[in-house]
């Protein structure tokens, strides 16, 4: 016998349990919310965090993207996408213009998002003062009387060693001058895109039990030094092979044959996109 | 006494347990030691009140579970204190029982006003982050941003406790106990504390390292004019380092005043007893 599920695979009262948990996360931007994490047809790790906020979220009118370190089509999206398509039978979409939820691994999408979409990323590890403390008791004493000297000592430790910070994602951010956040492990050049962001950005780590927030206008400012200000990594002449973007994240890539280095677009929608629109222009002005 | 103490404790109090109608009564509570038979409420520390003036070395001695350490802790905030005050000389904390701060508050006093060196260097520092960063650690809490600044200042500090440069960014769980202790006195002082509590700092260090370190902290408290509390069972530390000297016994204080005076002219039985036995 087959049973039907339930409208977006959990039933009621688990979704309610989320949405509480999420309500709680937006109304205290960057603190961590912990939630009953359930069980998930995929493994935790594999983006049950994101999976659980976009099903408790999602409704009928809904137009869902999944992206996956920026690609739309990567095996991990396309499983995510598919569960939820089966239970709520929403329309997918690859446009981020088009879409009012994504839920995304480690990028924000290089389209600005705009009023009323939603962002949900997925996090491994929500707690950013974890390496300096290893117990959550400390953490959450650290974070309620925002000692956040463990954070810091962690990017001094970077320069005393390297230089310079060398964290390569994930690095740290202050939400609303308050609370110290793991921003999921986006790159550098996402960082600046949260702050003031029109969209609503849900963060949740289902492994870690954790769900917290960035609301709309909120302002988000990467940690940094006086002597040492925050920078993004750099693409400067550095442009893509497939569609010429510049000034975007891309990927370094090595032509075994050739042994030299192309870049590439990390987003691939957006690259797809622009492709599309120049072949468009191109027929176009044959045609006329 | 013209001076203003920087650090005044009155009626401190802590005990373990919550005491029963024997061991509640103000007076006789009928305690076998510093704990009630009764109901097995030990008494850590019973109403101690002492003063530390501006760069004087209060030493505080007394055998085994006397209340030394407990005593600090409380001081530090390590530990809550059952009742009783504190008050430090301030412009910001003036007349507040430091006590009966809020938490943030008490954060603020730990990371600006005190400095602590613990016996044992694995609760004062962080053995997997470098010496240097151990230090920043202190100096990011007190709000300084700018990393050239704080590591001049580390530098400086390492430098004075003998620590070579060339090993600064090593962790210090690669040193040896002696250095361990330096790198944490450095620490200590690298916000310019007023106030230093150091618990039994050389017990453990071989003697001549134990020499290195005394001498260090009798240079700091000349030239830095640091009040500090120090917290030891060697009454030969407490000889060389405190200009007056407090003997707790039981969670009591049974005897105080200059060292010289207790350590030549005990008058308390159990004081007499610890001066002879020094051997």
């Amino acid at each position: 016998m087959k049973t039907n599920t339930h409208f977006a695979f959990f039933d009621e009262g688990s979704k309610k349990e989320i949405r509480r948990a999420i309500l709680k996360a937006v109304a205290i931007p960057g603190y961590q919310v912990p939630f009953a994490s359930r069980e998930m047809p995929i493994a935790r790790g594999w983006g049950t965090g994101g999976l659980q906020i976009t099903l408790s979220i999602i409704g009928k009118q809904d137009v869902l993207k999944v992206i996956d370190q920026g690609a739309d089509e990567s095996v991990n999206a396309v499983s995510i996408k598919k569960l939820v398509q089966a239970t709520t039978g929403v329309k997918l979409t690859e446009r981020t213009q088009e879409s009012s939820i994504i839920q995304s691994r480690h990028r924000i999408p290089e389209v600005a998002l705009t009023e009323g979409q939603i962002l949900v990323l997925q996090v491994p590890m929500p707690e950013p003062l974890r390496p300096y403390e290893a117990k959550e008791y400390q953490t959450k004493i650290l974070h309620s009387e925002e000692d956040y000297s463990g954070a810091w000592l962690m990017l001094f430790e970077q320069i005393m060693k390297y230089g310079q910070t060398a964290t390569g994602a994930d690095h740290p951010v202050y939400v609303n001058n308050r609370y110290v956040m793991a921003p999921s492990p986006i790159p550098r050049f996402d960082n600046p895109k949260m702050h003031q962001s029109e969209a609503l950005i849900l963060l949740g780590a289902g492994r870690e039990k954790k769900i917290y927030a960035v609301p709309p206008y909120t302002d988000v400012a990467s940690l940094a030094f006086d002597d040492y200000p925050f920078a993004v990594e750099s693409f400067e002449g550095k442009h893509c092979h497939l569609c010429g973007a510049t000034n975007v994240f891309m990927d370094e890539l090595i032509d075994h044959s050739t042994g030299e280095t192309i870049y590439q677009c990390n987003d691939t929608s957006y690259c797809m996109e622009r492709l599309n629109a120049n072949v468009e222009a191109e027929v176009e002005e044959n045609h006329v | 006494m013209y001076e203003e103490p920087i650090l005044s404790v009155r009626n401190l109090k802590k005990q373990f347990g919550p005491g029963c109608h024997q061991c509640n009564q103000e007076h006789d509570k009928g305690l076998e030691k510093n704990y009630c038979p009764n109901c097995g409420t030990v008494y850590a520390c019973q109403d101690i009140s002492f003063d530390l003036f501006p760069g004087e070395i209060l030493g505080i001695v007394g055998e085994s579970g006397s209340g030394k350490s407990t005593l600090m802790q409380c001081l530090y905030f390590d530990a809550d204190a059952t009742s009783g005050e504190a008050y430090i000389h301030d412009a910001a904390l003036d007349g507040q029982n430091v006590f009966s701060l809020s938490s943030q508050k008490k954060r603020y006093i730990r990371n600006h006003k005190y400095g602590m060196v613990y016996q044992n260097p694995v609760h004062g520092l962080k053995m997997n982050f470098s010496s240097i960063g151990n230090i920043a650690e202190k100096l990011i809490a007190a709000g300084n941003r700018n990393v050239s600044e704080m590591e001049g200042v580390g530098k400086t500090l390492l430098e004075n406790v003998h620590i070579p440069l060339f090993r600064m960014k090593e962790a210090p769980k690669n040193f040896s106990g002696g250095m361990q202790q330096r790198v944490q006195i450095a620490k200590a002082l690298s916000n310019n504390p007023p106030i230093l509590f150091l618990d039994e700092v050389t017990t453990g260090l071989d003697l001549s390292v134990q020499a290195n370190v005394l001498d260090l902290i009798k240079r700091i408290q000349r030239e830095l004019g640091i009040s500090m509390v120090v917290v030891s069972h060697d009454l030969a530390v407490i000889r060389m380092l405190a200009d007056r000297t407090i003997v707790m016994l039981n969670g009591e204080i049974i005897e105080e005043g200059l060292t010289d005076q207790i350590l030549e002219d005990p008058q308390h039985a159990y004081t007499q007893q610890l001066v002879y036995s020094l051997l």
